[in-house]
């Protein structure tokens, strides 16, 4: 399991963020909701080692993850589906596949994760050899959070992934993202769609300009009226 | 133009045009990766012809061990570039890597001078290259002829690394969105050190055949010859392997031909290039295969 204690970002010469400690246990789909801005891509990027962080530890299944090099925080099996899909648009489906298994040696699992892509998302086979440029947003996000399922992920950390898509594929993403769950992974989500994560949050944190404001499990904060209010706009 | 100077001259353009095309490949590959134009690569070139001579007049190497010599030092030549001159600048903006990079130019082209002196040293005979061979009624030294076989066997290999090797499709995802590459967890310093090490084999290679048929080397060798594969790489769209090609062989071809039809103005000959790039800029900017977005350098 996760655990951030105390993290602290200066980011672009502001204090992005204020000491943000949170929990991963084993098992949990865990929401981060909050406004644009609040920190939350900060967080997960830091977690990642892609922006540096100013103080606090993280760690991971009791090892320090902490500063370690992207590629070492990925061999732990903690991985990052980043905000905006990121696909490469000049590679196909199944290399951009090929690249989410990168660190990954083993041809016999590697050929059954990407059976298992597939059957999740039966369009990407469909699509195999197009280029991933070439997808509508929907195709992309499913090819963005298949490519990270291909770096068998202990912990998956999904940045916005409804993001910009029709409602009918958002509901369609929340019930993978169970059903990735439901097979063993643990999920860290973030959403601007505040009632769709906590919904399938076993429990959440809302952050507010850099700090952890509020925290429950997902369906109490769902009745929670400052978030009602202030996320759910009710 | 009689048929047995135009073949001549074919032989001579596409020979020229393949030593280009493999320094272009180097401008090229870079530029993807990076969006650097790396402005030492000529001078990289031209350090690769001294280490030639080096290898062969000073160290009394046999050609085959002098060859694998100087790929090796041009290779190391250049990584230490990479690592002392672009490395510490990769979050800073584009323009100063740039500036950087014609910095490196300088360096190298003075540091020359310093080091082996301003006057030219001749080119020494590499085995059998500089042997004349006749086809019918072409004569040309043996590393005319092998140039271009050379230059398209690298091609060919360099297409299939690039697209059905991992470490490939590792720098085409990296030369996209370095971000995202190092969420798969790529390491975009090594990919950036093969880019290199590629690069400034390919640049060595180039500099054996291309100073064979000429007599010799000195510090600005590789100014012009620089220059103009920078602008083959552009016109055939930089960043475009085969394009680099391609626009090494155009270059070297209507060199040739310029030179041989109009005598009196192969004075002209390097600025016909710049016509060249200007026309391209000017009609075509993103090369003959590049890519359809226009990028600001």
């Amino acid at each position: 399991m996760l655990k951030i204690e105390n993290l602290h970002i200066h980011y672009g010469g502001i204090h992005a963020l204020r000491g943000v400690s949170l929990d991963v246990p084993d098992g949990q789909i865990i929401s981060l909701i909050g406004a644009n801005g609040a920190g939350k891509s900060t967080t997960l990027k830091a977690i990642m080692s892609l922006i540096p962080m100013t103080d606090g530890r993280v760690s991971f299944d009791g090892t320090d993850i902490t500063r370690m090099q992207t590629r070492d925080i990925v061999r732990e099996g903690v991985v990052l589906c980043p905000e905006g899909r990121r696909v490469f648009p000049d590679l196909t489906i199944a290399e951009n596949l090929t690249m989410g298994a990168y660190l990954r040696k083993d041809k016999e699992s590697i050929a059954k994760d990407t059976k298992w892509v597939y059957d999740l998302f039966p369009r990407l086979l469909e699509r195999k050899w197009q280029l991933a440029g070439t997808l509508s947003g929907g195709e992309q996000q499913m090819l963005a959070v298949g490519r990270a399922l291909m770096s068998k992920p202990k912990l998956l950390m999904m940045d916005e992934p409804s993001l910009g898509l029709a409602p009918i594929i958002i509901k369609n993403i929340f019930e993978i993202i169970k059903e990735i769950n439901q097979s063993g992974v643990n999920i860290l989500l973030i959403e601007q769609n505040a009632k769709a994560a906590l919904e399938i949050s076993h429990y959440g944190y809302v952050v507010e300009t850099g700090t952890i404001v509020l925290c429950g499990p997902g369906k109490e904060l769902l009745t929670n009226d400052q978030v009602r209010k202030a996320y759910l706009g009710e | 133009m009689d048929a047995s100077t135009f073949f001549q001259n074919c032989v001579t353009g596409i020979s020229l045009g393949s030593a280009y095309a493999l320094i272009a490949i180097g401008y090229t590959m870079v530029y993807g990766i990076l969006r650097l134009i790396n402005f030492a690569h000529g001078d990289i070139f031209m350090m690769a012809g001294y280490f030639t001579i080096f290898a062969i007049v000073d160290f009394h190497m046999p050609w085959y061990i002098a060859i694998i010599f100087v790929i090796i030092a041009t290779v190391l030549l250049g990584v230490a570039i990479e690592r002392a001159a672009y490395k510490p600048l990769r979050e800073s903006p584009r323009m100063s890597i740039m500036i950087s990079a014609i910095g490196v130019s300088f360096l190298l082209e003075n540091s020359a001078t310093y080091l082996f002196s301003g006057l030219p040293r001749a080119f020494p005979e590499l085995g059998f290259l500089q042997k004349v061979y006749h086809i019918g009624d072409i004569s040309a030294p043996i590393v005319t002829f092998i140039t271009p076989v050379v230059t398209i066997v690298i091609l060919i290999a360099l297409i299939y690394l690039v697209n059905h090797t991992k470490t490939g499709m590792a720098m085409r995802a990296a030369s996209k969105d370095f971000e995202a590459a190092k969420l798969m967890g790529i390491e975009i310093n090594h990919i950036i050190t093969i880019t290199f090490v590629i690069g400034c084999s390919l640049a060595a290679i180039s500099a054996i055949l291309y100073f064979s048929p000429r007599p010799m080397v000195y510090p600005f060798s590789g100014l012009m010859p620089g220059l103009k594969c920078f602008v083959a790489a552009v016109i055939g769209g930089i960043g475009n392997i085969p394009g680099a090609v391609v626009g090494g062989f155009i270059i070297g071809i209507a060199e040739t031909f310029l030179v041989a039809s109009f005598p009196s103005l192969s004075g002209y000959s390097d600025a016909f290039t710049f016509v060249l790039l200007i026309i391209m800029l000017l009609f075509r900017p993103t090369g003959l295969l590049g890519e359809k977005i226009a990028e600001k350098v």
